[in-house]
């Protein structure tokens, strides 16, 4: 494995220094420029090595997710391999001259529809690979078998998968049909195979892109405006003379400083005296909630309407409204941005943690003025992004800023920058409505919602380099489809879901971990707590009631099963004493398609203060078919444990000129001390399809937590995060 | 510019800097080529970049170059490689206990500090010695049943 390892960071190294190479076995046809990204051939995701070993290429890349070993194993089962050989698999991910163009790696989609397309290409490749050997061994396909990279019949003669297809190319176009393994016959699918990144990263040997360096390669920091839109009005570079080997570069109100050494960077940047404008004018934070509602809109939308609503409008006694406040949020990766940039006259190539290498060469080809084709944009691990944050605008800084010094510059945001520049999670504001027939049925249900418009799922977001440098840039990556799953789970015969879509944003927004619907599923799940408490039924009875899908029903109650679900109507009774304890539970099935998740958790709150300590959080989670569960577990608890960081310290804050939370004193995420017990269960289902599991289960985490707290102190929580003052004011008013 | 006698995983390596404030960590990632230290926030609040200094765990963010002169350093590459891990880096293994990975040297250096000090520490006392290290990932759980299982503790059951 480490071997393995060694010949990618080997592969990296030389990749920026030799044209035209060849790696780790495959022939110059396999190279850069001459292979093929042609999603509809088998050879755009899969080579086999002279050696019979095999080599993937995966357009969609691993973010800390598991990817890595679950595309191993998915290809790795259609070939028959052994764990030991799986693990010997060579992968390539997310280079834009190697890789084929499979889509960001965005929207839990990197097992569900990357790997699945690998999955289809390796399974063709072994209809291949039997149809070869059936030419070869004068015996018919249908006798021979494929094993340990040998291909024959029972008791006859074998050849191996390097002599039939080692080094060269299978010409075959992916077949759509070709019939994958029976899941019962798995033996590679289903378990849990180590991650093989976690060696290097256990011991510091890893490669992140923060790591990565050239042969005189300048390092660069940029220095974004004072405000939001502020224009640069003076550059005093006397003022950081006594800093040696440093250089200024500005480009409009573009601004960066280079050094032969990082810590003269650091220091520049710091040191430089520059004069900014004031800004452009932001709502600031307390500004959102009436923004909002006030626009200006670009247009109101209709996105679900079925039967009347009219019911609503009507004098029911048990008709319940309630507003809900999501806030702007920062990706908080741990590593700020970093990426390094290597331009020349004719060609670029460009190394970053971007989660849509693809997506982005032509903007990084365009800013550079180079063709498409002659930027080649590299992916390295990052930190942990979860959405856009700000590794494709340092991708852009320091392609703009290597091309202008005319040697290769890597750029490093700092922990201010990132926090402050990063593209923010939008803010969402959310009215429900809701009525409940004689029979305490969901009679009908209205959800409005004020979201801002790049937010409709539009490929959007800006790159601040070139904005600000004044050059132009086409269209980037889409922020997710943020509106869905606000209808609820439960059955209604009149249902309204509408958007009033606000022409602009607070500030730049991007996807942020399961675009909208953890907002959405903390307003749905949340109120449908209080239509339950509004007749006094139990929260997990009034859903289970008339839900008809057997896998939501199962997750419903497993996870009520996990946690001890105490059945009573919420609030619980009157507890004396100075903390009062709660359950809650919520629910989702994610986009209405996909993933099944529920979370439950108990809590206790301190009634002088307002402090919640969540002691436990229950989730069980069906995803279809799980390639690798421990990887799915990894993804199940990181969910949980950062929406609830999410629900309980976030909120990105600004003023009228600029973001203020730019530390970890000022935008405080989880801490070790806050981490409940987890318990979890995962519903393996060999026969169905591989779902995503890296956003489902946030969604559910703030409503079972509100719920929760309801069921502790019948206060009312509708507007994250949930801080002690929240708690109280909401404890007040519920009294 | 100085120069600066480093004690780094037992060797003895000189390095140059035009300031003496400079941080540690950068000439350990760039001079030294040790890059397991991450840069998390330059301010000594997440841990990313955490060393040992005579045993003690430090933020190489904010300790200056002139300051860990002379001093005992160890990284996390001193500790152990791939092929032959430290014993608490083989249970972050076993336990797969990171998802990007990039708190994880944090996480590893703190650890290791924590059980030199108190060879079976308690789930609270871990997540005590653990507090100042974050993780954005979510992790926490994963990373403290791999404290537990290098102290040799029976990890808790995992349901």
């Amino acid at each position: 494995m480490n071997a393995r390892l060694i010949s990618r960071r080997e592969f990296l190294q030389g990749s920026a220094l030799v044209v035209g190479f060849s790696f780790a076995g495959i022939s110059a046809a396999q190279a850069p420029g001459t292979r093929t990204l042609d999603l509809t051939e088998v050879d755009a995701f899969l080579a086999i090595r002279k050696d019979g070993s095999v080599v993937i290429y995966s357009g969609k890349v691993d973010l800390g997710t598991g990817h890595r070993i679950a595309m191993r194993q998915m290809v790795g089962e259609e070939l028959s391999m052994s764990a030991a050989e799986v693990q010997r698999i060579e992968l390539i991910e997310g280079d834009t001259a190697l890789t084929p163009n499979q889509g960001p790696t965005a929207g839990s989609t990197g097992v569900m529809r990357g790997g699945v397309q690998l999955r289809q290409a390796a399974a063709t490749a072994r209809e291949t690979l039997l149809a070869l050997a059936a030419a070869r061994l004068q015996r018919p396909a249908a006798e021979l078998t494929l094993e340990a990279g040998m291909i024959g019949a029972a008791g006859g003669a074998k050849v191996s998968i390097a002599e039939l297809a080692g080094e060269r190319a299978f010409n075959v176009k992916l077949n759509p049909k070709a019939p994958l393994k029976d899941p019962q016959r798995y033996s590679i699918v289903g378990r849990s195979l180590p991650r093989p990144d976690l060696p290097e990263k256990a011991t510091g040997r890893f490669l992140y892109v923060h790591d990565f360096t050239l042969p005189n390669m300048l390092h660069a920091r940029v220095l974004r405006p004072a405000a939001v839109g502020a224009k640069l009005l003076e550059v005093d570079e006397s003022s950081i003379r006594h800093i040696p080997g440093t250089r200024v570069i500005r480009i409009g109100n573009f601004l960066g400083v280079l050094a032969e050494n990082e810590w003269a960077a650091v220091r520049a940047a710091r040191e430089l005296k520059v004069r900014w404008s004031d800004g452009t004018g932001l709502v600031g934070t307390d500004g959102v909630a009436g923004w909002a509602r006030r626009g200006p809109f670009a247009r109101d939308e209709v996105l679900m309407n079925k039967g009347d609503t009219a019911a609503l409008a009507g004098g029911s006694a048990k008709a319940l409204r309630a507003t809900y406040f999501w806030p702007v949020q920062s990706h908080a990766s741990m590593g700020p941005a970093c990426a390094v940039a290597d331009v020349q006259a004719d060609r670029a190539t460009i190394w970053s943690a971007s989660q849509a290498t693809h997506r982005y060469q032509p903007a990084l080809a365009r800013i550079l003025g180079l063709t498409r084709e002659s930027v080649r944009v590299i992916y390295l691990d990052g930190a942990g992004c979860y959405g856009m944050n700000g590794h494709d605008d340092a991708a852009a800084d320091a392609a703009l800023l290597a091309k202008a010094a005319g040697r290769p510059v890597r750029v490093q945001w700092s922990r201010a920058d990132e926090l402050g520049w990063d593209p923010k999670g939008p803010p969402q504001l959310l009215e429900l409505r809701g009525a409940l027939d004689a029979n305490k049925r969901i009679a009908a249900w209205e959800a409005e919602m004020w979201v801002p418009l790049a937010t409709a799922n539009l490929a959007h977001v800006p790159l601040l380099g070139p904005a600000d440098a004044g050059i132009a840039q086409p269209a980037g990556q889409s922020v997710g489809l943020i509106s869905q799953n606000a209808n609820p789970p439960y059955p209604t015969a009149n249902l309204k879901v509408s958007a009033h879509w606000l022409a602009d944003a607070p500030l730049r927004p991007s996807n942020i971990r399961a675009p909208g619907k953890v907002a959405n599923c903390f307003a749905v799940e949340s109120f449908v707590d209080q239509l339950a408490a509004s007749v006094g039924i139990d929260a997990l009875e009034f859903r289970l009631r008339d839900m008809t899908d057997p896998r939501g029903i199962e997750v419903l109650k497993r996870c009520a099963a996990l946690i001890g679900w105490s059945a009573h109507a919420s609030p619980a009774a009157r507890q004396s004493g100075a903390k009062a304890r709660g359950r809650g539970l919520a629910y989702i099935h994610y986009k209405h398609s996909e993933t099944y998740a529920a979370v439950a958790m108990n809590v206790e709150v301190e009634r002088a203060t307002g402090a919640i300590r969540v002691l436990q959080i229950a989730c069980a989670h069906d995803c279809g078919l799980m390639i690798n569960p421990d990887a799915v577990r990894n993804q199940v608890e990181g969910n949980i444990l950062q929406t609830l960081s999410r629900t309980l310290h976030e909120r990105t804050t600004f003023d009228a000129q600029r973001v203020t939370s730019v530390s970890w004193a000022s935008y405080p995420i989880l801490r070790f001390g806050d981490v409940p017990e987890l318990r979890i269960e995962l519903v393996q289902r060999l026969g169905e399809p591989p779902l995503g599991a890296g956003e489902a289960a946030s969604t559910p985490v703030p409503a079972a937590l509100a719920n929760a707290v309801f069921d502790a102190t019948g206060a009312i929580l509708t507007e994250v995060p949930f801080a002690p003052e929240m708690v109280r004011a909401a404890m007040k008013a519920g009294t | 510019m100085s120069s600066f006698d480093l004690n780094v995983n037992g060797r003895l390596q000189r390095v140059e800097s035009w300031d003496p404030e400079q941080p540690l960590l950068y000439a350990l990632r760039n001079d030294l080529r040790l890059h397991g230290a991450k840069f998390g926030c330059g301010e000594g609040q997440c841990g990313a970049c955490t060393v040992l200094l005579d045993d003690r765990p430090v933020r190489s963010c904010q300790l200056s170059v002139a300051a860990a002169a002379g001093k005992r350093i160890t990284t996390i590459e001193g500790l152990g490689s791939p092929e032959k891990p430290h014993p608490v880096q083989a249970a972050f293994i076993a336990e797969q206990a990171a998802q990007c990975g990039y708190c994880t040297n944090g996480m590893v250096m703190s650890t290791v500090a924590l059980l030199r000090a108190r060879p079976r520490p308690s789930l609270d006392e871990a997540k005590a010695a653990l507090n100042g290290n974050l993780c954005r990932c979510g992790s926490h759980d994963r990373v403290l049943r791999a404290v537990q299982r290098a102290a040799g503790n029976p990890p808790a059951g995992r349901s």
